[in-house]
């Protein structure tokens, strides 16, 4: 068999943020996933809410990964859906800030209980429920912030865990 | 029309009617059944616009892509729901690939029972998402009219394409007020026709520095208007420089004027190819840099500056890296770089310009169509060079084609002078495409000349049609090459597959002559040379649909070829040409 050419390094795969403006509308996020899982792209993340009734306009903000010329295509693809009206890349845009909330339940007794409860004022975590042998803790932050505090849990009797995914908008007055 | 009127409470199927009227439409191609009574009725109860029954609703899209193709119109559908949306499917997903303008409506059951597996339910808006341009469900007849002519704007602005809308039967019968297309206005969707201006200073620049330019254009410059087709030609004459099309170019650039190297991609001319391969400034307008067209994309034109106009940001750096990106209408580009190209005086480098064409000249007398010439058995080729003898000279003629081999022939081998005189599936590659398509052309023109050049396999798939075709006294020609073999496939397996032809000899043929007669139309049979230019003319004088069955070489092979996973100067020629290792390794996965 025949040496195979010398290969250069492939592109650097990238995350972006994207927020995108859509009409509220029956379909769209079908459409939207549809675009994503057609096309072969990743989602690593996904949120969807209407954000102005009157307009019924909602966003959506994906968090996907892909070489730049990949990334470029996924702009391109989603700004030529009918009913999308604006597509922001925030990772290329500048600053912005990026949180993500989680519900995260801890059942168990003793020792484990209490440095749950520690370990949840340190992540500044709140309890939104709690039994006598188990709490429902909510934490808000960065994701790697919650993988962190769902990791400790994990010793400490995590038994489930319930996360939005990534919300996130530009630092600065400048809007959508 | 009156503000009165448009206060007017109307059915939903009356509402559907008054839309397509006030788009302007003439023609419908539809098949009907249950879920699409209420709009049937109504259709029957008015003159104004034409119903075009099919046999198969996959040809009623097909039908409506070869009227638009052949006007520059939006073609028109009605199909049932259930089988009816599924059958259409197919002609929707064409319609996308080759940016064809489209709306098809869709009949669905009862509101109430959507989502209740209902006789002949289907999720329609579903299943065509990703086929179609946009798609809608409409279950308040008060949105009926506005999503009727927003539908129209969608298909037909941009890069246009198909749009369903799914109109449940209980809306066809309710009540609702109908409005004008003015007031129907999409939120969201404004494509960008009118380019950047720096860009195309840019482009202006590198196009008047360049020593070995070329002009690659593809469909996009036929759906940008007849205007395009003209603007395209007077700059690229301006130039002096050479242009290549695309198969959905063909057409876009008089194939009759020196400057035109012929089809470039996988059956272009080697002359395209090479010119596209050595370049060092091209010009890609309304194309989309296809698998078919760049061969090894790592490999493809690597020495070259290349400047993408297209009206899809889409397509822009989604195969190939290019260097100077134009967003824009094809006509508004073209017409902005002929005025810039005035405006700064520009001329092109004559001396480089003249070697260039030295260059070019040398490839062209390689002669690639090249067939061997025989006395007896009939050539593919032959049959079209006789055909093209037969038809020069009128500008009434419209090709349309199926898929495989043929088609690549005929590509090669007929001469397009004026856009939207050609029409062939090209990005979907859909077998049976043809004689719906060529059905749909002579709809919109009963007095041209449309021929459908076949191959035996293909035709089989849509040859229901024929009863269409008779139907509506519509005279059709059905030029079938027939090989007897799939023979795009016969010709990979031999390439690929160490000539096993599994599956692409067609047994059990039916006799073409006797079918055409069954369907009541005529049949014509050649056999040999002799035969051809007399069957030819005869297809030609019968005003009646013709299926003449040409009976060719069943081993004759498409070349040039660019072999899958090679660059456009790894051209295969000829049968002579060493077949072995054809394709490489990687190039086998590739289609």
């Amino acid at each position: 068999m025949t040496a195979r050419p010398v290969l250069s390094a492939p592109p650097a795969i990238e995350r972006h943020t994207i927020s995108i403006l859509v009409d509220n509308e029956p379909g769209v996020l079908a459409r939207v996933i549809g675009l994503f899982s057609g096309r072969g792209y990743n989602i690593e993340s996904l949120t969807v809410a209407e954000v102005d009734r009157d307009a019924t306009l909602s966003r959506i903000t994906i968090v996907t990964t892909g070489t730049p010329m990949i990334i470029e295509q996924i702009k391109a693809q989603l700004g030529r859906l009918v009913p999308v009206h604006r597509v922001h890349d925030l990772t290329m845009e500048g600053p912005f800030v990026e949180r993500e909330t989680a519900l995260v339940k801890v059942a168990g007794t003793g020792e484990k209980r209490v440095e749950a409860l520690r370990l949840a004022d340190v992540f500044k975590a709140r309890v939104v429920d709690a039994t006598i042998t188990s709490f429902v803790f909510e934490i808000t932050g960065q994701g790697e912030e919650l993988d962190r505090f769902i990791g400790l849990m994990a010793e400490l009797g995590l038994v489930g865990v319930s996360r939005t995914g990534v919300v996130a908008m530009s630092r600065g007055p400048g809007g959508i | 029309m009156s503000a009165a009127t448009s206060e007017t409470s109307l059915t939903g199927a009356d509402i559907v009617l008054k839309a397509l009227r006030d788009q302007g439409v003439e023609v419908i191609f539809g098949y009907p059944g249950g879920a699409v009574l209420p709009i049937y009725d109504a259709l029957f109860q008015q003159n104004d616009i034409r119903h075009i029954l099919v046999r198969h609703e996959q040809a009623a899209l097909h039908a409506a892509e070869g009227y638009a193709r052949s006007t520059g119109k939006v073609g028109v559908v009605l199909v049932t729901s259930g089988p009816g949306a599924t059958n259409a499917v197919t002609g929707l997903a064409d319609a996308l690939m080759d940016s064809i303008p489209i709306v098809c409506l869709s009949g669905q059951v009862a509101t109430h029972l959507i989502g209740n597996d209902a006789f002949q339910e289907c999720d329609t808006t579903g299943i065509t998402r990703p086929c179609t341009k946009h798609n809608y469900l409409v279950k308040d007849v008060n949105n009926l009219a506005r999503t009727l002519h927003e539908a129209f704007y969608v298909a037909k602005n941009g890069r246009p394409g198909p749009v369903v809308i799914d109109i449940p039967k209980d809306v066809q019968f309710a009540e609702g007020t109908y409005r004008s297309p003015a007031d129907s206005m999409p939120k969201s969707y404004r494509p960008q026709v009118k380019p950047d201006l720096n860009r195309v200073e840019e482009a202006i620049d590198l196009l008047a520095k360049a020593k070995r330019p070329i002009f690659y254009v593809g469909g996009g410059v036929i759906n940008a208007g007849p205007v395009a087709s003209q603007l395209l030609t007077q700059f690229v004459r301006m130039t002096g420089y050479p242009c290549t099309t695309t198969l959905m170019g063909l057409g876009a650039f008089p194939a009759s004027d020196r400057q035109w190297l012929g089809m470039l991609g996988m059956h272009g001319t080697y002359e395209a190819n090479l010119a596209m391969h050595g370049c060092d400034v091209m010009v890609c307008i309304g194309a989309r840099f296809d698998d078919r067209v760049t061969g090894k994309v790592s490999e493809f034109s690597p020495n070259s500056v290349k400047i993408h106009v297209d009206i899809d940001p889409s397509s822009i750096n989604k195969n190939v890296r290019v260097d100077v990106p134009i967003v824009g209408d094809a006509a508004h580009v073209l017409e902005d770089m002929i005025r810039i190209w005035k405006a700064r005086g520009k001329q092109p480098d004559k001396a480089a310009l003249a070697q260039w064409w030295e260059q070019i000249e040398f490839w062209r007398a390689r002669d690639c169509l090249r067939y061997e010439k025989t006395s007896k058995v009939i050539k593919p080729q032959f049959a079209l060079e006789r055909l093209r003898a037969a038809i020069s000279g009128r500008d009434d003629v419209f090709i349309t084609t199926e898929v495989g081999q043929h088609q690549m022939w005929a590509a090669q081998f007929l001469p397009f002078d004026r856009p939207n005189h050609w029409m062939t599936s090209g990005g979907l590659g859909t077998m049976g495409y043809g004689l719906p398509a060529a059905i749909g052309a002579q709809v919109a023109h009963p007095d041209a000349l449309c021929i459908d050049v076949a191959g035996e396999a293909s035709i089989l798939m849509n040859i229901q049609e024929m009863a269409t075709a008779l139907q509506y006294r519509l005279p059709v020609k059905v030029f079938i090459l027939n090989n007897q073999y799939m023979g795009m496939v016969r010709q990979w397996q031999e390439l690929l597959h160490g000539g096993r032809y599994s599956e692409s000899y067609s047994e059990a043929l039916p006799d073409f002559v006797k079918l055409a007669d069954a369907f009541g139309g005529v049949g014509l049979r050649a056999t040999e040379v002799g035969q051809v230019d007399d069957v030819i003319n005869e297809m030609i004088s019968i005003r009646r649909p013709v299926i003449v069955d040409m009976c060719v070489d069943p081993k004759e092979n498409c070349f040039p070829m660019i072999p899958g996973g090679r660059a456009h100067n790894e051209m295969l020629l000829g049968p002579d040409e060493k077949v072995e290792n054809a394709t490489p390794e990687d190039g086998m996965v590739l289609v």
